[in-house]
């Protein structure tokens, strides 16, 4: 029978058993991709049937570790919205894998998988959790299943890379996080997400709630708020399908998503506004807008700059939480979503350069896009949603923000999110114009790009397109978890 | 637990308590006399089996009838020895039993290979008569045995680690350090029992409390706790008391590293809790006020210092071995803590901690054992040549960080809940110090073993895969898998913790 708790737990189990024929299949290549994508299918299946019965919140109680420590699934739809991102994304990207790792023959392929289902099994863990200490041990998995994907070419280089990639995210978990989840779980006595938020039910003062709130703000560095970014532009040696499926969706949107739903069912919207912290964090979270902004604007490698302008727009979301208006949360939603669908275009586009004319930085690129036109009308359009344009998806999360900014008495937040948007102008199209305009260094490609790394980021530059008109459904079906208590009452009233 | 208690025929497990002390003294002087140092290892064997089949059935006992009181040859206490068993010494003597055979199946391909033939015999004799001491610390009611009992272990322990010195002379240095400070701490030990005899005028512990109850306390009993806590402190390498322990663990046999590790500082810091809580109690004021200024302090410093020292070592063993200093700097912060929570979170702390670094230890033995490698920067590329053991040893590993999906993760859980309960905030800041310096130096260990490569051999060929004995790899396989199996279950240790704590706080 397809039962609500069969779905959640074949969230967890298909990626799982799909990381164990890939490991067995490990001698036939075309086999073990097949495995790959089939599981990217049928994982996407299940995500779309649990996107339908999430306002049901159906639970799955997946072990019980002693007593008041439980392991449990909750359906609700921000992880609805986020476990369909992620898996929606790892159809085209493993498509995209195929074409990037064999192009670029790329040794330890089945490793790389293996690690990928795990990662992606991880990131379902993280959206369907019901407490926060489910999520903090799916969170840590998804921190170690990455750290081999990170590390994947094994040069001095990589090790270094991983070493900061892990230090960080564990330490900020382990020194940060965990006391604040086993500090929920003494003030509230349990960690589960509740509507209208667990702390704010306990009637914390804000004054605690404060300490928790900064301690959740950098715990969670997967969410990559200022200064604890550093991981994530060195988390960028890892091969192109990583940084794009992982290091602009699955793992740093695990971390604004984990930051959301401890904003919205821990702490609340009301507690977080009446917690001092939460506009100090907001301004930290506007500071790291701009300034990551303006670091990536000095980085040529286009990677680096990518991997700065995901830190920026990471905190579009944290500041979405810090400022507790159902807008601006809801902005701080939908980012999770648009972000993700532009910036996997954007690497996705990055790594089909590097495939093609293994070139990197971005003064070397130019003319390229007479090549490959449509490859860098994909990565324009990335580009542009980024920015902010209509009609590509991601004008709303920013508009509601702004909104929200407004609504909430932060009039000048509005300042750092069109500084931040006039700098994205200013460092994503400079390529899209020296590939189309400037005259191109070489006569023709050393190497004509494999259909594979071409297709997927067209796919979702017009699913980027697509966004902008789905923004009816969308809000309608986030909406209500943002209508806190009191504005339910109102509505009702 | 009914299963438990009825294990063995009624005749014999009325006398369980004794047996279990008396089995492994009777097999040490039987194993002394073998030819041949397999035949001493059966004889070790076939004892471990009975210690923890006994320790089983004391466990059934207890949960069913309540405390065991044993009259030691008849002579009813306080006058005779008492062999007591309640929920605090029942978690040790299933550690010490179950934990000290999977070690005893780990002994054979490792003492073969570090120990003299002509020893062989003679070297499990003593093990077994350090077994013996430790079961007999943890299940004895009398103080004075308790000394006893402890110097039967020291003196054993001292020999089984210089018997290291087949592998690296310096075990000899190492164990004559050990035998002057452990000298140390049994004489103040007896000291501070002497002490409190000429002030209670008995020497069964609970015969003391009662008598502490009535008098009250004074100078003289003040002394005999200061000197039992120093001579059981160092026992238990208390910081900064655990000089002794760095070397001794770095030099003495594989073996003997791995079952001391997981064992003899977890019964020396038994019988402390044992003292502070049954004889003395928690709320005379010179006892609360030692928790707080001293285990609590104590605790924490050792949790910063040593996993810094920790972090800087060179060589393998010692770098667990500061670990472990660390580690029981946890304990004596649960224990300073002065709550039922803050105890049983040290108690569960204890026994986690006995399955991580029983498998690391074993692990580090199997390295040696192959590849005759102890120094950090020579465990590169095992990840690719020994792959079972170093993954055995990397989630024991990670369970030491306080991992997820292991038992470190539940350990700090508690004792980061007790803190809070406590109102300890600084004590939380000080545990995720901790934790973080302990994820420092676990990666470097982790680093070496799956970063690196394995170097080349002589003719630049890479050396290939060599899998451990299984005798090596089934008890670490064993332990690291328990760091999974008790994250999951995590009722059994903790509700034996629990019950511990309430057995010497009282409430339920």
């Amino acid at each position: 029978m397809w039962t609500p708790e069969l779905s959640l737990a074949l969230a967890l189990a298909i990626p799982a058993i799909g990381g164990v024929f890939v490991a067995l299949l490990g001698k036939h290549p075309n086999l073990r991709e097949a495995a790959t994508l089939i599981s990217a299918v049928l994982l996407a299946l299940n995500v779309a049937y649990l996107v339908e019965i999430a306002p049901g919140h159906p639970t799955l109680e997946l072990a019980t570790l002693a007593p008041g420590l439980h392991l449990v699934f909750r359906l609700e739809p921000l992880g609805a919205m986020f476990a369909a991102v992620a898996s929606g994304l790892w159809i085209v990207n493993s498509l995209y894998s195929i074409g990037y790792m064999r192009g670029n023959n790329e040794t330890n392929q089945t490793r790389f998988y293996v690690c990928f289902c795990i990662a992606i099994g991880a990131a379902m863990g993280v959206a369907l959790s019901g407490n926060l200490l489910t999520m903090f041990l799916f969170y840590e998995v998804l921190t170690l299943s990455t750290y081999p994907l990170v590390t994947h070419k094994g040069d001095a280089n990589a090790k270094r890379g991983g070493k900061i990639y892990l230090s960080i995210l564990l330490g900020t978990s382990i020194g940060l996080l965990l006391p604040a989840v086993i500090a929920t779980h003494f003030l509230a006595g349990s960690t589960d997400f509740v509507a209208g938020g667990l702390l704010a039910i306990n009637e914390v003062t804000p004054m605690v709630a404060s300490v928790l709130l900064v301690l959740f703000a950098f715990g969670i560095g997967k969410a990559a708020l200022m200064p604890v970014h550093p991981w994530l532009p060195n988390a960028m040696v890892a091969p192109t399908p990583v940084s794009a499926l992982l290091h602009a969706v699955a793992v740093v949107k695990a971390g604004v998503f984990a930051m959301l739903k401890v904003g919205v069912y821990i702490f609340g919207p009301e507690l977080i506004d009446a917690a001092p912290a939460s506009d100090a964090l907001a301004w930290i979270a506007a500071i790291s807008i701009v300034l990551a902004s303006v670091v990536a604007m000095t980085k040529d490698n286009l990677k680096a700059r990518l991997a700065f302008s995901t830190v920026s727009q990471l905190s579009y979301v944290t500041l979405g939480v810090m400022l507790a208006s159902p807008l601006a949360m809801l902005g701080g939603a939908l980012q999770i979503v648009m972000h993700a669908w532009g910036k996997i275009t954007l690497f996705m586009s990055a790594g089909a350069i590097y495939t093609a004319t293994k070139k990197s930085e971005i003064s070397d690129m130019a003319g390229l896009g007479r090549y490959m036109p449509w490859l860098f009308i994909a990565y324009t359009v990335g580009a542009l949603s980024i920015i902010g344009l209509p009609p590509l998806g991601g004008t709303w999360p920013k508009l509601f923000l702004m909104q929200g900014a407004w609504e909430s008495g932060h009039g000048l937040l509005i300042v750092a999110l069109v500084a931040s948007s006039i700098l994205n102008v200013a460092y994503l199209l400079p390529l899209s114009a020296r590939g189309f305009f400037a005259a191109p260094e070489e006569a023709r490609l050393k190497k004509k790009p494999p259909m594979l790394v071409i297709l997927p980021p067209v796919i979702t530059a017009t699913g980027v397109l697509v966004l902008f008109f789905l923004i009816g459904p969308l809000r309608d079906y986030l909406a209500p978890v943002f209508m806190s208590s009191s504005l339910a009452a109102e509505a009702a009233s | 637990m009914d299963m438990l208690a009825s294990l063995l025929p009624a005749g014999v497990a009325v006398h369980a308590p004794a047996l279990i002390v008396v089995i492994p003294l009777i097999m040490a002087a039987l194993a002394a006399f073998m030819p041949k140092g397999v035949w001493a290892w059966g004889i070790t064997l076939v004892t471990a089996i009975a210690v923890a089949v006994l320790a089983l059935n004391i466990l059934g006992q207890v949960s069913t009838g309540g405390v065991i009181s044993y009259a030691m040859g008849g002579w009813a206490p306080p006058a005779g020895i008492e062999l007591r068993v309640d929920m605090l010494n029942v978690p040790l003597l299933l550690l010490v039993g179950i934990v000290g055979l999977l070690c005893v199946i780990y002994a054979l391909p490792s003492v073969a290979d570090e120990i003299a033939k002509k020893q062989q015999a003679l070297f499990y004799s003593a093990f077994l008569v350090c077994f013996a001491g430790l079961l007999g610390v943890t299940i004895t009611g009398d103080a004075f045995n308790v000394f006893v009992f402890l110097e039967i272990s020291s003196i054993s322990t001292y020999t089984i680690i210089a018997m290291g010195a087949g592998k690296d002379r310096r075990a000899l240095t190492a164990s004559y350090n050990y035998l002057v400070l452990g000298t140390i701490g049994a004489t103040f030990f007896v000291i501070g029992v002497g002490f409190l005899y000429m002030a209670t005028g008995t020497l069964n512990i609970a015969d003391m409390a009662l008598v502490l109850e009535e008098t009250g306390h004074n100078r003289v009993t003040q002394a005999a706790f200061a000197f039992i806590v120093v001579g059981l402190g160092l026992k238990a390498a208390m910081f900064p008391l655990h000089v002794w322990l760095p070397n001794a663990y770095a030099f003495a046999p594989n073996f003997v590293t791995a079952f001391l590790a997981s064992t003899a500082t977890k019964v020396a810091f038994y019988a402390l809790i044992r003292f502070v809580f049954s004889v003395f109690h928690p709320e005379v004021s010179f006892v609360a006020m030692s928790f707080t200024w001293l285990f609590a302090v104590v605790g924490v410093i050792a949790m910063m210092v040593a996993s810094v020292q920790a972090v800087f070592q060179t060589d393998a063993r010692r770098l667990l071995a500061y670990s472990s200093v660390a580690q029981v700097g946890y304990m004596m912060l649960g224990l300073g803590m002065g709550t039922a929570a803050g105890l049983s979170a040290s108690m569960l702390h204890l026994m986690n901690h006995a399955l991580m670094k029983g498998a690391l230890f074993m692990a580090l033995g199997a390295f040696a054992l192959n590849f005759g490698v102890r120094r950090v920067k020579d465990l590169a590329g095992l990840g690719q040549t020994m792959p079972a053991s170093s993954a055995a040893f990397t989630v024991a590993g990670l369970s030491l960080v306080g991992v997820p999906l292991t038992v470190g993760f539940t350990s700090k859980w508690y004792l980061v809940t007790a803190a809070l309960e406590r109102g300890w905030w600084w004590a939380v800041a000080a545990l995720m110090i901790s934790s973080l310096l302990a994820l420092a130096y676990v990666a470097r260990l982790l680093a070496a073993i799956w970063m690196e490569n394995p170097p080349a051999g002589r003719d630049g060929t890479p050396p290939a895969t060599r899998l451990a004995p299984w005798m090596v790899l089934a008890p670490m396989s064993v332990l690291a898998l328990a760091n999974i199996y008790f994250f999951f279950h995590a009722d059994p240790l903790v509700g034996l913790a629990r019950a511990a704590a309430n057995a010497v706080m009282g409430g339920n």
